[in-house]
Protein backbone atom coordinates (compact mmCIF):
# COMPACT_ATOMS: atom_id res chain seq x y z
CA UNK A 1 0.00 0.00 0.00
CA UNK A 2 1.20 3.84 -0.89
CA UNK A 3 -0.21 7.08 0.18
CA UNK A 4 -0.14 9.67 -2.34
CA UNK A 5 -0.96 12.95 -0.45
CA UNK A 6 -3.65 11.14 1.75
CA UNK A 7 -4.99 8.68 -0.96
CA UNK A 8 -4.64 5.24 -0.13
CA UNK A 9 -3.27 3.40 -3.18
CA UNK A 10 -3.37 -0.68 -2.97
CA UNK A 11 -2.07 -1.79 -6.45
CA UNK A 12 1.41 -0.32 -6.78
CA UNK A 13 1.19 -0.24 -10.87
CA UNK A 14 -0.03 3.02 -12.32
CA UNK A 15 -1.06 2.99 -15.90
CA UNK A 16 -1.04 5.81 -19.05
CA UNK A 17 -3.93 5.87 -21.58
CA UNK A 18 -2.03 7.25 -24.51
CA UNK A 19 -1.32 4.65 -27.79
CA UNK A 20 -3.46 2.06 -26.93
CA UNK A 21 -5.45 0.06 -29.79
CA UNK A 22 -8.67 1.58 -28.58
CA UNK A 23 -10.30 3.10 -25.60
CA UNK A 24 -12.48 -0.35 -24.54
CA UNK A 25 -8.87 -2.21 -24.88
CA UNK A 26 -7.28 0.57 -22.34
CA UNK A 27 -10.54 -0.05 -19.97
CA UNK A 28 -10.01 -4.03 -20.06
CA UNK A 29 -6.41 -3.37 -19.16
CA UNK A 30 -7.27 -1.21 -16.44
CA UNK A 31 -10.04 -3.19 -15.35
CA UNK A 32 -7.97 -6.92 -15.33
CA UNK A 33 -4.69 -5.34 -13.46
CA UNK A 34 -6.59 -3.86 -10.83
CA UNK A 35 -4.76 -0.37 -11.34
CA UNK A 36 -6.56 2.68 -9.60
CA UNK A 37 -4.44 5.69 -10.69
CA UNK A 38 -4.26 6.77 -14.69
CA UNK A 39 -2.37 9.32 -15.86
CA UNK A 40 -3.64 11.59 -18.71
CA UNK A 41 -2.11 14.47 -21.19
CA UNK A 42 -4.06 17.05 -21.71
CA UNK A 43 -1.71 19.52 -23.56
CA UNK A 44 -2.16 18.54 -27.17
CA UNK A 45 -5.32 17.01 -26.60
CA UNK A 46 -7.13 19.68 -25.55
CA UNK A 47 -6.37 22.10 -28.85
CA UNK A 48 -8.24 25.67 -28.41
CA UNK A 49 -10.85 24.68 -26.80
CA UNK A 50 -10.62 21.83 -24.53
CA UNK A 51 -11.79 19.56 -27.47
CA UNK A 52 -10.42 16.48 -25.90
CA UNK A 53 -14.00 15.62 -23.44
CA UNK A 54 -14.59 12.91 -25.59
CA UNK A 55 -11.87 11.02 -24.99
CA UNK A 56 -11.94 12.10 -20.81
CA UNK A 57 -15.30 11.20 -20.14
CA UNK A 58 -14.30 7.75 -21.14
CA UNK A 59 -11.27 8.22 -19.13
CA UNK A 60 -13.01 9.44 -16.31
CA UNK A 61 -15.91 6.29 -16.46
CA UNK A 62 -12.59 4.20 -15.49
CA UNK A 63 -13.30 4.60 -12.15
CA UNK A 64 -9.93 4.98 -11.57
CA UNK A 65 -8.09 7.89 -9.90
CA UNK A 66 -7.30 10.68 -12.66
CA UNK A 67 -3.59 11.84 -12.39
CA UNK A 68 -3.45 14.12 -15.15
CA UNK A 69 -0.10 15.23 -16.81
CA UNK A 70 1.58 17.88 -18.54
CA UNK A 71 3.61 15.85 -20.85
CA UNK A 72 4.85 17.88 -24.09
CA UNK A 73 5.49 20.80 -22.03
CA UNK A 74 9.02 23.11 -22.28
CA UNK A 75 8.51 25.56 -20.14
CA UNK A 76 7.18 26.63 -16.73
CA UNK A 77 4.40 28.88 -18.15
CA UNK A 78 2.77 25.83 -20.49
CA UNK A 79 3.48 23.55 -17.31
CA UNK A 80 1.40 25.46 -15.00
CA UNK A 81 -1.17 26.57 -17.22
CA UNK A 82 -1.95 22.89 -18.36
CA UNK A 83 -2.17 22.06 -15.00
CA UNK A 84 -4.90 25.20 -13.96
CA UNK A 85 -6.90 23.47 -17.27
CA UNK A 86 -6.29 19.37 -15.77
CA UNK A 87 -7.58 20.86 -12.38
CA UNK A 88 -10.83 22.10 -14.01
CA UNK A 89 -11.21 19.68 -16.23
CA UNK A 90 -11.02 16.46 -14.08
CA UNK A 91 -11.52 18.37 -10.50
CA UNK A 92 -9.01 17.15 -9.06
CA UNK A 93 -5.29 18.55 -7.16
CA UNK A 94 -3.13 15.69 -8.14
CA UNK A 95 -0.48 17.00 -11.42
CA UNK A 96 1.93 14.67 -12.96
CA UNK A 97 4.34 18.09 -13.12
CA UNK A 98 6.40 17.21 -16.47
CA UNK A 99 8.94 19.81 -18.20
CA UNK A 100 10.44 18.47 -20.60
CA UNK A 101 14.27 19.47 -21.20
CA UNK A 102 15.44 17.61 -24.61
CA UNK A 103 13.41 16.74 -27.09
CA UNK A 104 15.11 13.75 -28.14
CA UNK A 105 15.93 12.16 -24.51
CA UNK A 106 12.71 13.90 -23.32
CA UNK A 107 14.28 14.01 -20.17
CA UNK A 108 13.04 16.72 -17.34
CA UNK A 109 14.59 19.96 -17.08
CA UNK A 110 14.89 20.02 -13.40
CA UNK A 111 15.76 23.77 -12.89
CA UNK A 112 11.99 24.16 -14.64
CA UNK A 113 10.38 21.64 -12.68
CA UNK A 114 11.36 22.58 -9.37
CA UNK A 115 10.26 26.31 -10.54
CA UNK A 116 6.85 24.94 -11.62
CA UNK A 117 6.56 22.60 -8.36
CA UNK A 118 6.99 26.12 -6.37
CA UNK A 119 4.49 27.54 -8.13
CA UNK A 120 1.65 24.54 -8.14
CA UNK A 121 2.33 23.47 -4.76
CA UNK A 122 1.47 27.50 -3.65
CA UNK A 123 -1.50 27.21 -5.46
CA UNK A 124 -2.68 23.71 -3.47
CA UNK A 125 -1.80 21.47 -5.82
CA UNK A 126 -0.68 18.21 -4.97
CA UNK A 127 2.50 17.68 -7.20
CA UNK A 128 3.74 14.39 -8.70
CA UNK A 129 7.18 15.56 -10.26
CA UNK A 130 9.07 14.00 -13.02
CA UNK A 131 12.15 13.70 -12.22
CA UNK A 132 16.05 12.40 -12.96
CA UNK A 133 17.15 10.09 -10.21
CA UNK A 134 19.22 12.72 -8.82
CA UNK A 135 19.33 12.71 -5.04
CA UNK A 136 20.11 17.03 -5.00
CA UNK A 137 17.10 17.83 -7.33
CA UNK A 138 14.79 15.40 -5.30
CA UNK A 139 15.29 17.45 -2.27
CA UNK A 140 14.96 20.79 -3.86
CA UNK A 141 11.23 19.45 -4.85
CA UNK A 142 10.60 18.15 -1.26
CA UNK A 143 11.65 21.48 0.19
CA UNK A 144 9.39 23.31 -2.46
CA UNK A 145 6.45 21.30 -1.50
CA UNK A 146 6.35 17.60 -2.75
CA UNK A 147 5.09 14.69 -0.99
CA UNK A 148 5.80 12.24 -3.81
CA UNK A 149 9.02 11.88 -6.23
CA UNK A 150 8.57 10.23 -10.03
CA UNK A 151 12.33 9.44 -11.05
CA UNK A 152 12.82 8.13 -14.13
CA UNK A 153 14.07 4.92 -14.65
CA UNK A 154 15.36 5.28 -18.17
CA UNK A 155 13.85 7.86 -21.16
CA UNK A 156 10.50 7.82 -21.76
CA UNK A 157 9.27 4.91 -24.44
CA UNK A 158 12.68 3.09 -24.44
CA UNK A 159 11.55 0.03 -22.46
CA UNK A 160 15.23 -0.24 -21.29
CA UNK A 161 14.67 -1.00 -17.60
CA UNK A 162 16.25 0.74 -14.42
CA UNK A 163 19.62 2.60 -15.98
CA UNK A 164 20.76 3.51 -12.59
CA UNK A 165 19.54 1.61 -9.33
CA UNK A 166 22.24 2.56 -7.07
CA UNK A 167 20.56 6.65 -8.35
CA UNK A 168 17.20 5.02 -6.96
CA UNK A 169 18.54 3.61 -4.28
CA UNK A 170 20.38 6.46 -2.92
CA UNK A 171 17.12 8.04 -2.66
CA UNK A 172 15.66 5.51 -1.18
CA UNK A 173 17.74 6.10 1.53
CA UNK A 174 17.81 9.60 2.25
CA UNK A 175 13.98 9.89 1.64
CA UNK A 176 12.41 6.63 3.47
CA UNK A 177 9.22 8.29 4.09
CA UNK A 178 8.50 10.39 0.67
CA UNK A 179 6.80 8.06 -1.80
CA UNK A 180 8.90 6.97 -4.68
CA UNK A 181 7.41 6.04 -7.77
CA UNK A 182 9.76 5.26 -10.95
CA UNK A 183 8.08 6.63 -13.92
CA UNK A 184 9.59 5.99 -17.68
CA UNK A 185 11.45 3.43 -19.46
CA UNK A 186 10.03 0.65 -17.97
CA UNK A 187 9.80 -2.09 -20.81
CA UNK A 188 9.16 -5.84 -19.41
CA UNK A 189 7.47 -6.55 -16.10
CA UNK A 190 10.91 -7.54 -14.80
CA UNK A 191 12.22 -4.12 -15.37
CA UNK A 192 9.09 -3.21 -13.01
CA UNK A 193 9.75 -5.92 -9.98
CA UNK A 194 13.39 -4.73 -9.79
CA UNK A 195 12.28 -1.10 -8.89
CA UNK A 196 10.05 -2.47 -6.58
CA UNK A 197 12.55 -4.98 -5.42
CA UNK A 198 15.28 -1.61 -4.81
CA UNK A 199 12.31 -0.20 -2.90
CA UNK A 200 10.27 1.68 -4.68
CA UNK A 201 6.41 2.53 -3.68
CA UNK A 202 4.95 2.31 -7.31
CA UNK A 203 5.85 2.17 -10.99
CA UNK A 204 4.04 3.88 -13.60
CA UNK A 205 4.35 3.25 -17.24
CA UNK A 206 2.59 3.32 -20.10
CA UNK A 207 4.07 2.04 -23.78
CA UNK A 208 5.27 -1.45 -22.57
CA UNK A 209 1.84 -2.06 -21.86
CA UNK A 210 -0.43 -0.20 -24.73
CA UNK A 211 2.02 -0.86 -27.48
CA UNK A 212 2.27 -4.99 -26.29
CA UNK A 213 0.57 -7.38 -28.79
CA UNK A 214 -2.11 -8.67 -26.19
CA UNK A 215 -2.51 -4.93 -24.05
CA UNK A 216 -4.17 -6.52 -21.46
CA UNK A 217 -2.45 -9.67 -20.49
CA UNK A 218 0.48 -7.05 -20.39
CA UNK A 219 -1.20 -4.95 -17.63
CA UNK A 220 -1.65 -8.33 -15.46
CA UNK A 221 1.96 -9.42 -15.99
CA UNK A 222 3.07 -6.06 -14.81
CA UNK A 223 0.40 -6.13 -12.06
CA UNK A 224 1.64 -9.30 -10.75
CA UNK A 225 5.74 -7.89 -11.38
CA UNK A 226 4.52 -4.87 -9.05
CA UNK A 227 3.03 -7.22 -6.78
CA UNK A 228 5.99 -9.63 -6.67
CA UNK A 229 8.91 -7.11 -5.95
CA UNK A 230 6.63 -5.90 -3.47
CA UNK A 231 6.85 -8.74 -1.49
CA UNK A 232 10.28 -9.40 -1.73
CA UNK A 233 11.21 -5.48 -0.88
CA UNK A 234 9.51 -6.46 2.39
CA UNK A 235 10.74 -9.74 2.72
CA UNK A 236 15.09 -8.47 3.37
CA UNK A 237 16.17 -10.21 0.34
CA UNK A 238 19.33 -11.93 0.59
CA UNK A 239 22.62 -10.40 -0.32
CA UNK A 240 24.52 -11.53 -3.68
CA UNK A 241 27.54 -13.57 -2.88
CA UNK A 242 30.66 -14.87 -4.32
CA UNK A 243 30.73 -18.27 -2.24
CA UNK A 244 28.38 -21.31 -2.91
CA UNK A 245 26.13 -22.11 0.05
CA UNK A 246 24.61 -25.70 0.07
CA UNK A 247 21.05 -25.06 0.46
CA UNK A 248 21.71 -28.95 2.51
CA UNK A 249 24.48 -28.82 4.79
CA UNK A 250 26.90 -31.30 3.22
CA UNK A 251 28.27 -32.89 6.22
CA UNK A 252 25.85 -35.21 7.34
CA UNK A 253 24.49 -36.23 3.95
CA UNK A 254 24.69 -39.69 3.21
CA UNK A 255 27.50 -39.09 0.31
CA UNK A 256 28.10 -43.05 -1.13
CA UNK A 257 24.39 -43.07 -2.02
CA UNK B 1 -39.45 0.26 -50.74
CA UNK B 2 -38.00 3.89 -50.19
CA UNK B 3 -34.76 4.32 -48.47
CA UNK B 4 -33.39 8.08 -47.80
CA UNK B 5 -29.38 8.40 -46.30
CA UNK B 6 -28.62 11.38 -44.65
CA UNK B 7 -24.70 12.02 -44.96
CA UNK B 8 -22.34 11.66 -48.32
CA UNK B 9 -19.59 10.66 -46.97
CA UNK B 10 -17.77 7.12 -47.40
CA UNK B 11 -20.42 5.44 -45.33
CA UNK B 12 -23.53 7.01 -46.98
CA UNK B 13 -22.37 6.43 -50.28
CA UNK B 14 -21.41 3.33 -50.11
CA UNK B 15 -25.01 2.48 -48.46
CA UNK B 16 -26.66 3.90 -51.46
CA UNK B 17 -24.31 2.25 -53.80
CA UNK B 18 -25.20 -0.98 -52.31
CA UNK B 19 -28.62 -1.01 -51.79
CA UNK B 20 -29.20 0.68 -55.65
CA UNK B 21 -27.25 -2.47 -56.82
CA UNK B 22 -29.94 -4.33 -55.18
CA UNK B 23 -32.51 -2.73 -56.98
CA UNK B 24 -33.87 -0.58 -53.88
CA UNK B 25 -34.75 3.32 -54.03
CA UNK B 26 -32.29 5.39 -52.72
CA UNK B 27 -31.75 8.99 -51.78
CA UNK B 28 -29.20 10.32 -50.02
CA UNK B 29 -29.65 14.00 -48.34
CA UNK B 30 -26.48 15.45 -47.60
CA UNK B 31 -26.35 19.28 -45.71
CA UNK B 32 -23.70 20.50 -47.64
CA UNK B 33 -23.53 22.16 -50.70
CA UNK B 34 -20.96 20.17 -52.57
CA UNK B 35 -19.18 16.88 -52.05
CA UNK B 36 -17.15 16.69 -49.38
CA UNK B 37 -17.45 19.73 -47.82
CA UNK B 38 -17.86 18.10 -44.30
CA UNK B 39 -16.82 14.46 -45.02
CA UNK B 40 -14.10 13.49 -42.75
CA UNK B 41 -13.44 11.09 -46.13
CA UNK B 42 -12.77 13.67 -48.12
CA UNK B 43 -9.36 13.35 -46.15
CA UNK B 44 -8.94 10.02 -45.91
CA UNK B 45 -5.68 8.03 -47.32
CA UNK B 46 -7.71 5.65 -49.33
CA UNK B 47 -5.42 2.65 -48.43
CA UNK B 48 -7.58 -0.52 -48.28
CA UNK B 49 -4.24 -2.23 -46.19
CA UNK B 50 -6.27 -4.64 -44.22
CA UNK B 51 -3.33 -6.35 -42.76
CA UNK B 52 -1.22 -2.85 -42.00
CA UNK B 53 -3.59 -1.94 -40.20
CA UNK B 54 -4.26 -4.99 -38.03
CA UNK B 55 -0.82 -3.59 -36.12
CA UNK B 56 -2.85 -1.81 -33.73
CA UNK B 57 -6.68 -2.75 -35.31
CA UNK B 58 -9.11 -5.57 -33.64
CA UNK B 59 -9.20 -8.77 -35.82
CA UNK B 60 -12.26 -7.70 -37.18
CA UNK B 61 -10.86 -5.12 -39.36
CA UNK B 62 -9.58 -7.98 -41.38
CA UNK B 63 -12.26 -9.86 -41.19
CA UNK B 64 -14.88 -6.84 -42.40
CA UNK B 65 -11.96 -5.86 -45.25
CA UNK B 66 -12.58 -9.58 -46.78
CA UNK B 67 -14.37 -8.13 -49.64
CA UNK B 68 -13.50 -4.67 -49.39
CA UNK B 69 -11.00 -4.21 -52.89
CA UNK B 70 -12.93 -6.25 -55.28
CA UNK B 71 -16.26 -4.29 -54.14
CA UNK B 72 -14.62 -0.76 -54.63
CA UNK B 73 -12.93 -2.02 -58.09
CA UNK B 74 -16.20 -3.04 -59.30
CA UNK B 75 -17.55 0.65 -58.20
CA UNK B 76 -14.24 2.87 -58.98
CA UNK B 77 -11.87 3.58 -61.29
CA UNK B 78 -8.79 4.33 -59.26
CA UNK B 79 -8.38 1.13 -56.78
CA UNK B 80 -4.56 0.51 -57.76
CA UNK B 81 -3.59 -3.23 -56.66
CA UNK B 82 -0.06 -2.64 -55.75
CA UNK B 83 0.33 -3.82 -52.71
CA UNK B 84 2.02 -1.43 -49.79
CA UNK B 85 5.33 -0.95 -48.75
CA UNK B 86 6.44 -0.31 -44.56
CA UNK B 87 10.24 0.63 -43.73
CA UNK B 88 11.58 2.78 -40.81
CA UNK B 89 14.81 4.10 -39.97
CA UNK B 90 17.75 2.06 -39.13
CA UNK B 91 17.41 3.52 -35.39
CA UNK B 92 13.76 2.39 -35.53
CA UNK B 93 14.36 -1.04 -36.31
CA UNK B 94 12.17 -2.34 -33.09
CA UNK B 95 9.75 -0.39 -34.87
CA UNK B 96 9.84 -2.83 -37.55
CA UNK B 97 9.87 -5.95 -36.12
CA UNK B 98 7.12 -5.15 -33.99
CA UNK B 99 4.78 -4.20 -36.84
CA UNK B 100 6.62 -7.42 -38.32
CA UNK B 101 5.31 -9.65 -35.50
CA UNK B 102 1.94 -8.22 -35.51
CA UNK B 103 0.21 -8.57 -38.89
CA UNK B 104 0.86 -11.04 -41.60
CA UNK B 105 0.77 -11.56 -45.47
CA UNK B 106 3.83 -9.65 -45.43
CA UNK B 107 7.62 -10.07 -47.06
CA UNK B 108 10.39 -9.00 -46.01
CA UNK B 109 12.70 -7.16 -48.17
CA UNK B 110 16.33 -6.24 -48.61
CA UNK B 111 17.49 -2.76 -49.35
CA UNK B 112 17.97 -4.31 -52.80
CA UNK B 113 14.38 -5.48 -52.89
CA UNK B 114 13.13 -2.33 -51.93
CA UNK B 115 14.56 -0.13 -54.58
CA UNK B 116 13.39 -2.39 -57.04
CA UNK B 117 10.30 -1.95 -55.87
CA UNK B 118 10.22 1.36 -55.72
CA UNK B 119 13.54 3.17 -57.15
CA UNK B 120 12.52 6.41 -55.26
CA UNK B 121 13.58 5.17 -52.01
CA UNK B 122 16.77 2.79 -53.70
CA UNK B 123 19.30 2.98 -50.76
CA UNK B 124 17.48 5.14 -47.85
CA UNK B 125 16.19 1.74 -46.01
CA UNK B 126 18.11 -1.37 -45.17
CA UNK B 127 14.97 -3.36 -44.81
CA UNK B 128 11.35 -3.12 -45.38
CA UNK B 129 8.39 -5.09 -45.24
CA UNK B 130 5.98 -5.57 -48.26
CA UNK B 131 2.26 -6.87 -48.36
CA UNK B 132 1.51 -7.77 -51.55
CA UNK B 133 -1.82 -7.99 -51.55
CA UNK B 134 -3.01 -4.61 -50.02
CA UNK B 135 -4.42 -1.49 -52.84
CA UNK B 136 -4.92 1.82 -52.33
CA UNK B 137 -7.70 4.12 -54.15
CA UNK B 138 -8.36 7.93 -54.58
CA UNK B 139 -10.50 8.99 -52.15
CA UNK B 140 -12.31 11.86 -54.00
CA UNK B 141 -12.52 10.26 -56.92
CA UNK B 142 -13.94 7.47 -55.52
CA UNK B 143 -16.69 9.63 -53.58
CA UNK B 144 -17.33 11.47 -57.22
CA UNK B 145 -17.60 8.26 -58.83
CA UNK B 146 -20.25 6.65 -56.33
CA UNK B 147 -22.45 9.62 -56.59
CA UNK B 148 -22.69 9.03 -60.28
CA UNK B 149 -23.10 4.97 -59.76
CA UNK B 150 -25.75 5.99 -57.95
CA UNK B 151 -27.03 8.30 -60.10
CA UNK B 152 -27.16 6.31 -63.08
CA UNK B 153 -28.89 3.65 -60.97
CA UNK B 154 -31.80 5.49 -60.57
CA UNK B 155 -30.97 7.11 -57.12
CA UNK B 156 -31.30 10.84 -55.96
CA UNK B 157 -27.90 12.54 -54.38
CA UNK B 158 -29.18 15.81 -53.14
CA UNK B 159 -26.74 18.35 -51.82
CA UNK B 160 -27.27 21.64 -49.73
CA UNK B 161 -30.57 20.09 -47.69
CA UNK B 162 -30.11 19.47 -44.10
CA UNK B 163 -32.89 17.10 -42.60
CA UNK B 164 -33.65 14.91 -39.72
CA UNK B 165 -34.35 11.57 -39.97
CA UNK B 166 -37.84 11.80 -38.33
CA UNK B 167 -38.55 14.61 -40.81
CA UNK B 168 -37.96 12.27 -43.43
CA UNK B 169 -39.89 9.49 -41.91
CA UNK B 170 -43.24 12.26 -41.83
CA UNK B 171 -43.13 14.00 -44.26
CA UNK B 172 -41.94 11.99 -47.32
CA UNK B 173 -42.43 8.70 -48.42
CA UNK B 174 -39.92 7.35 -46.77
CA UNK B 175 -39.58 3.74 -45.55
CA UNK B 176 -36.01 3.93 -44.05
CA UNK B 177 -33.45 6.22 -43.19
CA UNK B 178 -29.76 5.57 -42.94
CA UNK B 179 -28.18 7.85 -40.83
CA UNK B 180 -24.76 8.45 -41.76
CA UNK B 181 -23.51 11.49 -40.34
CA UNK B 182 -20.36 10.60 -38.90
CA UNK B 183 -19.23 12.91 -36.26
CA UNK B 184 -22.32 14.83 -36.51
CA UNK B 185 -24.42 12.22 -35.47
CA UNK B 186 -22.67 12.31 -31.61
CA UNK B 187 -26.21 13.84 -30.24
CA UNK B 188 -28.11 10.52 -31.04
CA UNK B 189 -25.11 8.34 -30.42
CA UNK B 190 -23.22 9.12 -27.13
CA UNK B 191 -20.40 6.86 -26.80
CA UNK B 192 -19.13 8.23 -30.08
CA UNK B 193 -16.23 10.49 -29.85
CA UNK B 194 -14.23 12.42 -32.94
CA UNK B 195 -10.56 11.16 -33.04
CA UNK B 196 -8.03 14.45 -34.93
CA UNK B 197 -6.72 13.65 -38.10
CA UNK B 198 -4.58 16.10 -39.89
CA UNK B 199 -2.92 15.71 -43.11
CA UNK B 200 -1.32 17.38 -46.55
CA UNK B 201 -1.66 17.27 -49.57
CA UNK B 202 2.23 17.48 -51.28
CA UNK B 203 3.21 17.56 -55.17
CA UNK B 204 6.66 16.75 -56.28
CA UNK B 205 7.96 16.60 -59.69
CA UNK B 206 11.32 14.49 -58.59
CA UNK B 207 9.41 11.38 -56.97
CA UNK B 208 7.88 9.00 -57.65
CA UNK B 209 5.61 6.13 -55.54
CA UNK B 210 3.48 3.32 -57.00
CA UNK B 211 2.65 2.65 -53.85
CA UNK B 212 1.35 3.84 -50.63
CA UNK B 213 4.76 3.68 -48.00
CA UNK B 214 4.18 3.63 -44.27
CA UNK B 215 7.31 5.25 -42.70
CA UNK B 216 7.50 3.71 -38.86
CA UNK B 217 8.42 6.43 -36.01
CA UNK B 218 8.14 5.78 -32.45
CA UNK B 219 6.57 9.16 -31.56
CA UNK B 220 5.38 10.23 -35.36
CA UNK B 221 4.43 7.67 -38.38
CA UNK B 222 3.55 8.96 -41.17
CA UNK B 223 2.01 7.33 -44.09
CA UNK B 224 2.57 8.91 -47.72
CA UNK B 225 -0.52 7.88 -50.48
CA UNK B 226 0.74 8.46 -54.61
CA UNK B 227 -2.11 10.12 -55.98
CA UNK B 228 -0.48 10.70 -59.34
CA UNK B 229 1.06 13.38 -60.96
CA UNK B 230 3.40 13.89 -58.75
CA UNK B 231 0.22 14.38 -55.92
CA UNK B 232 1.05 12.55 -52.97
CA UNK B 233 -1.73 12.19 -49.67
CA UNK B 234 0.45 13.13 -46.34
CA UNK B 235 -1.14 11.72 -43.06
CA UNK B 236 -2.09 11.88 -40.92
CA UNK B 237 -2.00 12.45 -37.11
CA UNK B 238 -4.12 10.89 -34.52
CA UNK B 239 -5.09 13.37 -32.12
CA UNK B 240 -7.68 12.55 -28.89
CA UNK B 241 -10.13 15.54 -29.41
CA UNK B 242 -12.41 16.92 -31.47
CA UNK B 243 -11.15 20.09 -32.94
CA UNK B 244 -12.25 19.76 -37.11
CA UNK B 245 -10.91 23.68 -37.67
CA UNK B 246 -7.21 24.03 -37.78
CA UNK B 247 -3.58 22.11 -38.44
CA UNK B 248 -1.24 22.83 -35.49
CA UNK B 249 2.23 23.66 -36.16
CA UNK B 250 3.73 20.57 -34.53
CA UNK B 251 1.64 18.19 -36.63
CA UNK B 252 3.04 19.86 -39.51
CA UNK B 253 6.33 20.31 -37.98
CA UNK B 254 6.29 16.31 -37.42
CA UNK B 255 4.50 15.55 -40.63
CA UNK B 256 6.88 17.38 -42.58
CA UNK B 257 9.68 15.64 -40.75
CA UNK B 258 8.44 12.64 -41.04
CA UNK B 259 8.25 12.60 -44.58
CA UNK B 260 11.93 14.92 -44.83
CA UNK B 261 13.14 11.35 -43.27
CA UNK B 262 11.24 9.13 -45.88
CA UNK B 263 13.19 11.17 -48.72
CA UNK B 264 14.87 14.82 -47.97
CA UNK B 265 13.49 14.94 -51.94
CA UNK B 266 10.29 15.95 -50.39
CA UNK B 267 12.06 19.10 -48.75
CA UNK B 268 11.65 21.11 -52.22
CA UNK B 269 7.77 19.18 -52.75
CA UNK B 270 5.09 21.57 -52.97
CA UNK B 271 2.24 21.77 -49.83
CA UNK B 272 -0.84 21.99 -52.27
CA UNK B 273 -3.17 21.96 -49.23
CA UNK B 274 -3.68 20.89 -45.60
CA UNK B 275 -6.65 18.98 -44.07
CA UNK B 276 -7.66 18.09 -41.07
CA UNK B 277 -10.86 17.01 -39.42
CA UNK B 278 -12.04 14.43 -36.76
CA UNK B 279 -12.48 10.38 -37.29
CA UNK B 280 -15.96 9.41 -35.34
CA UNK B 281 -15.33 6.52 -33.53
CA UNK B 282 -17.15 4.01 -31.08
CA UNK B 283 -14.83 3.21 -27.47
CA UNK B 284 -13.69 -0.52 -29.61
CA UNK B 285 -12.66 2.07 -32.27
CA UNK B 286 -14.73 -0.64 -34.87
CA UNK B 287 -17.95 0.78 -36.47
CA UNK B 288 -21.26 -0.33 -35.43
CA UNK B 289 -25.20 -0.45 -37.10
CA UNK B 290 -27.41 0.46 -34.49
CA UNK B 291 -31.43 0.24 -35.22
CA UNK B 292 -34.27 2.34 -33.72
CA UNK B 293 -37.69 2.19 -35.24
CA UNK B 294 -37.26 2.84 -38.97
CA UNK B 295 -33.83 4.71 -38.45
CA UNK B 296 -30.76 2.89 -38.67
CA UNK B 297 -27.58 4.51 -38.00
CA UNK B 298 -24.05 3.13 -39.19
CA UNK B 299 -21.36 5.20 -37.92
CA UNK B 300 -18.20 4.34 -36.09
CA UNK B 301 -16.41 3.65 -38.95
CA UNK B 302 -12.93 5.99 -37.63
CA UNK B 303 -9.47 5.46 -39.60
CA UNK B 304 -11.69 2.64 -41.61
CA UNK B 305 -13.62 4.33 -43.94
CA UNK B 306 -12.76 3.24 -47.21
CA UNK B 307 -11.71 -0.24 -45.81
CA UNK B 308 -14.81 -1.43 -43.92
CA UNK B 309 -17.31 1.18 -45.59
CA UNK B 310 -18.20 -2.18 -48.42
CA UNK B 311 -18.79 -4.45 -45.28
CA UNK B 312 -21.27 -2.51 -43.18
CA UNK B 313 -23.03 -1.57 -46.74
CA UNK B 314 -23.61 -4.88 -47.38
CA UNK B 315 -24.50 -5.52 -43.59
CA UNK B 316 -27.33 -3.06 -43.35
CA UNK B 317 -28.33 -3.87 -46.73
CA UNK B 318 -29.05 -7.71 -45.92
CA UNK B 319 -30.48 -6.07 -42.70
CA UNK B 320 -32.93 -4.01 -45.28
CA UNK B 321 -33.47 -6.59 -47.45
CA UNK B 322 -34.15 -9.20 -44.79
CA UNK B 323 -35.26 -7.19 -42.06
CA UNK B 324 -33.20 -9.70 -39.38
CA UNK B 325 -32.57 -6.48 -37.01
CA UNK B 326 -34.54 -5.67 -34.31
CA UNK B 327 -35.13 -2.36 -33.10
CA UNK B 328 -33.08 -1.29 -30.24
CA UNK B 329 -30.47 -3.62 -31.60
CA UNK B 330 -26.98 -2.64 -32.21
CA UNK B 331 -24.92 -4.63 -34.32
CA UNK B 332 -21.18 -4.60 -32.88
CA UNK B 333 -18.30 -6.34 -35.33
CA UNK B 334 -16.28 -7.47 -32.31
Amino acid sequence: MVRFYGVEIRNALLLGTAQYPSPAILAEAIRESGVEVVTVSLRRESGNSRAGEGFWALIRELGAHVLPNTASCYTVKEAVTTAQMAREVFGTAWIKLEVIGNPDTLQPDVFGLVEAARILSKEGFDVFPYTTEDLVVADRLIQVGCEVLMPWGAPIGTGRGINNPYGLRTLRAHFPDVPIVVDAGIGLPSHAAHAMELGCDAVLLNTAVAKAGDPVRMARAFADAVAAGRAAWLSDPIDAGDMAQPSTPVPGKAFLS
Amino acid sequence: MNVSIIGAGVAGLCCASELVDRGISVTVIERSASLGESACSWFAGGMLAPYCESESAEPAVVELSTHSIDWWDRHVSSVCRNGSLVVSAARDQRELRRFARLTREHEQLDGAALGELEPALEGRFEQGLYFPTEAHLDPRGALAELVEHVRAQGGNVRFGEEVTATELLESSDTDLVIDCRGYSARVELNSLRGVKGEMLVLKSDDLALSRPVRLLHPRHPIYLVPRGDGVFMLGATMIENNERNRISTRSMLELLSSVYALHPGFGEAEILETGVDVRPAFPDNLPAVQRRGNIYYLNGLYRHGFLLGPAMAMRIADEITGEQMQSGEIARCG
